[in-house]
């Protein structure tokens, strides 16, 4: 399953090089290689450091900065909880432990079957249908107790 | 039979796509020729999913619909039924607004050049690309248009910045980084009408000189980034972005760039390094972005309503749109009325709506029935309202005299139940886990404001003039309005729902 390093070192190489010619490509890079890898592999940064002609430090320094940028895997679902004031005012803090207790983790953690990751996120626009959730990139509004239960059982099928 | 069910995020949300499947497999089990139009959404939010219908009459409304609905509106032939809701534009909602920004908004085809020109689109930069450059920008001045993404400044006289401005190239950067709380027209714009957001930026590109425009859009829109980048691919294809615009015009094109969630990066500064790929950390001002922007060239930095606001300016004239509105706040306001409310979504309309009308009338008031406790205006660093507040006019200076800001024109609303001191920590707390690093008042500032917070629900009542003297200190000391206005919010809930920050204390004593 997992890639050979000279696999990833080839295909970080082809994900460089259809970035050539942008201006400041360093995002779009590393968005493009966690969507490859489900991650940014550490032996990523110093291919990616001397194909942009900045310092690996650099490269770490932006991947730190970043909330979407992982270092490590993620579990094979993310769930992403909207925190933010609107989906407060509709019982997410409330949704949100439920969601901690029934997964049995904390913010930022895997479940230890490696299914489920949990995030917390600030605002999706999906303010007026608080509160508001992302699964795997697909949006839910209204959710409660009952409707988190329901996306975690589905994400574990 | 043409049957309209939004790819909008919320209609999404709310089950839009099983509608789509439901439609479909109904569809093809009567033998019915049905054509489904993903349009963007109308704003009624809590109508979603809402499908409308072609007829004689018009586009008539039903909603909300579930799968289960599907089969029963075939039934009754999309006419006498439980959803009905009757003529689109006759909804109470609909025929309240002014829509001027978002009057395509739900009504077209989002990735459909011929409904967008049907529609009005492309008239105003047709009309553009006869005028020299600085009678672009001079109309754009005259309409008063001021930046939607929470500044406020007039949006002519920054263009006439970077159109002064010899360099040999300029760029038009879009910020498409709705982070607040409560806002979601950036979003509902660029899913429902994308391509009056690339008009407006290839009209600023004209009246400054720029031939390269960015979109900075957010990971956390999925859907809008995908609607975009089909957009600008059709845009491309037209001919109205590439190496002449229409034909006519010098060369224009866009890029879609996406953030990685960081809030800070919604401050220009911030999202200008984050373009270039560097940290996104606020730079201090000046050089300003006007004239030494991205990648040290003169840059147009505008929020997607502004820049989206530009194509009917044009198509309408600049003292259209400037004579609706109020002081000097000119023209229209999308509001987006969210959180706990019975009706929320989005609303245009001129500048000047109380805010209680908004949250009384619109709203309904709360989706739980409880009477409202307070009104968070302008996103997470923005003030809390009271109902003593209500009769503030929706307008920049307006609510700047009453300690608070309008910011996107994100209005979250809570009820009786809300824990003010809850929020005011929790804005500390955003601070603290948004702070660009930048400046000491705000990354420590924000840290310690938590901490003191959390003495003042342990009932140390000693320590609510030190929150007091902390927010004097972000205020002051900070760089960007992050550290700067996150005392809006600490301060608006200490000072107008006091009770909040004392019943621990009385609590603790009993
Ligand atoms: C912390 C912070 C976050 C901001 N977020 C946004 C944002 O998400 N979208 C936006 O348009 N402006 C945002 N702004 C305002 C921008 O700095 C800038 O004023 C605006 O993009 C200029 O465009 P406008 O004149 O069209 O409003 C933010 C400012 C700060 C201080
Ligand atoms: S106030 Fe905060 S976010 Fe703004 S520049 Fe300073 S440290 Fe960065
Ligand atoms: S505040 Fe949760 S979606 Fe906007």
């Amino acid at each position: 399953m997992t890639p050979g390093i000279a696999d990833s070192a080839e295909q970080i190489g082809d994900i460089l090089r259809a970035h050539d010619g942008l201006e400041g490509p360093l995002l779009p890079v590393l968005h493009a290689v966690q969507a490859a890898f489900g991650y940014i592999p550490g032996d990523a940064l110093p291919v990616i450091a001397q194909h942009l002609n900045i310092s690996r430090a650099e490269v770490h320094g932006v991947i730190g900065f970043y909330h979407d940028f992982r270092e490590e895997p993620a579990g094979r679902h993310v769930l992403k909880l909207c925190r933010a004031e609107a989906c407060q005012a509709m019982g997410a803090d409330r949704v949100a432990a439920h969601a901690r207790d029934a997964l049995g983790i904390g913010w930022h953690q895997t479940t230890p079957d490696g299914a489920v990751t949990l995030e917390p996120v600030f605002c999706l626009g999906l303010c007026a249908c608080a509160p508001a959730a992302l699964v795997d990139g697909r949006v839910v509004g209204r959710v409660d107790e009952a409707r988190v239960d329901a996306l975690i059982a589905e994400v574990r099928l | 039979m043409r049957i309209y069910v939004p790819l909008d995020s919320a209609a999404k949300a709310l089950g839009a796509q099983e509608v789509v499947a439901a439609v479909k497999a109904e569809a093809l089990r009567r033998g019915l020729e049905v054509t489904v139009v993903r349009n963007g959404s109308r704003g009624m939010v809590w109508l979603e999913p809402l499908l409308e219908v072609d007829s004689a009459a018009g586009r008539m409304a039903f909603g909300p619909v579930g799968p289960g609905d599907v089969a029963g509106l075939f039934d009754a032939g999309f006419g006498a039924h439980a959803k009905a809701l009757g003529p689109t534009e006759d909804l109470p909602w609909m025929k309240a607004q002014t829509r001027l920004t978002f009057a395509r908004c739900g009504v077209i085809d989002p990735l459909s050049l011929e409904d967008y020109q049907a529609h009005g689109g492309l008239t105003g930069l047709r009309r553009a690309l006869g005028m020299t450059p600085d009678a672009i920008v001079a109309e754009v001045t005259d309409s008063g248009l001021r930046g939607r993404g929470g500044a406020g400044f007039p949006t002519g006289i920054k263009w006439k910045t970077v159109a002064g401005a010899t360099a040999d190239r300029k760029y038009i950067v879009c910020n498409a980084d709705e982070g607040d709380s409560g806002t979601f027209a950036d979003r509902m714009i660029m899913e429902g009408d994308p391509f009056t957001l690339i008009e407006g930026m290839v009209i600023a590109g004209l009246g400054v000189g720029a031939n390269t425009g960015f979109i900075y859009s957010r990971s956390e829109y999925p859907d809008a980034n995908a609607v975009l980048a089909d957009a600008i691919r059709l845009a491309r294809a037209f001919g109205l972005l590439g190496a002449s615009v229409l034909g006519l015009g010098p060369a224009f094109d866009i890029e879609l760039r996406i953030g990685a969630g960081a809030y800070v990066c919604g401050e220009e500064t911030a999202l200008l390094n984050s373009l270039e790929g560097k940290r996104g950390v606020v730079r201090a001002k000046p050089p300003l972005p006007a004239l030494e922007g991205f990648m040290g060239r003169p840059t147009v930095v505008n929020n997607v309503i502004s820049l989206a606001t530009v194509p009917v300016i044009f198509e309408r004239g600049a003292s259209f749109y400037r004579d609706f509105g109020l002081g000097r706040s000119r023209g229209t306001i999308p509001l987006q009325i969210a959180g706990n409310v019975r009706r929320g979504g989005l609303f245009e309309t001129a500048f000047g709506m109380p805010l209680g009308t908004i949250v009384d009338d619109l709203a309904g008031g709360t989706a739980t029935g409880r009477p409202v406790k307070a009104v968070q205006v302008g996103g997470p660093l923005g003030a809390y309202f009271p109902r003593a507040l209500f009769d503030t006019p929706f307008g920049y200076e307006d609510y700047a005299q009453k300690g608070g800001l309008i910011g996107h024109a994100g209005i979250v609303v809570f009820d009786d139940s809300a824990d003010m001191l809850a929020q005011a920590r929790f804005a500390m707390e955003f601070c603290a886990i948004e702070s660009c690093g930048k400046c000491t008042p705000c990354r420590i500032g924000a840290v310690r404001g938590v901490e003191t917070v959390d003495r003042i629900a342990r009932g140390d009542a000693a320590a609510i003039p030190l929150l007091a003297d902390l927010c004097e200190t972000m205020k002051a000391g900070s760089l960007c309005a992050l550290g700067g206005f996150t005392p809006y919010p600490v301060m608006s809930a200490l000072t107008h729902f006091p009770d909040d920050f004392h019943t621990s204390a009385k609590e603790a004593a009993e």
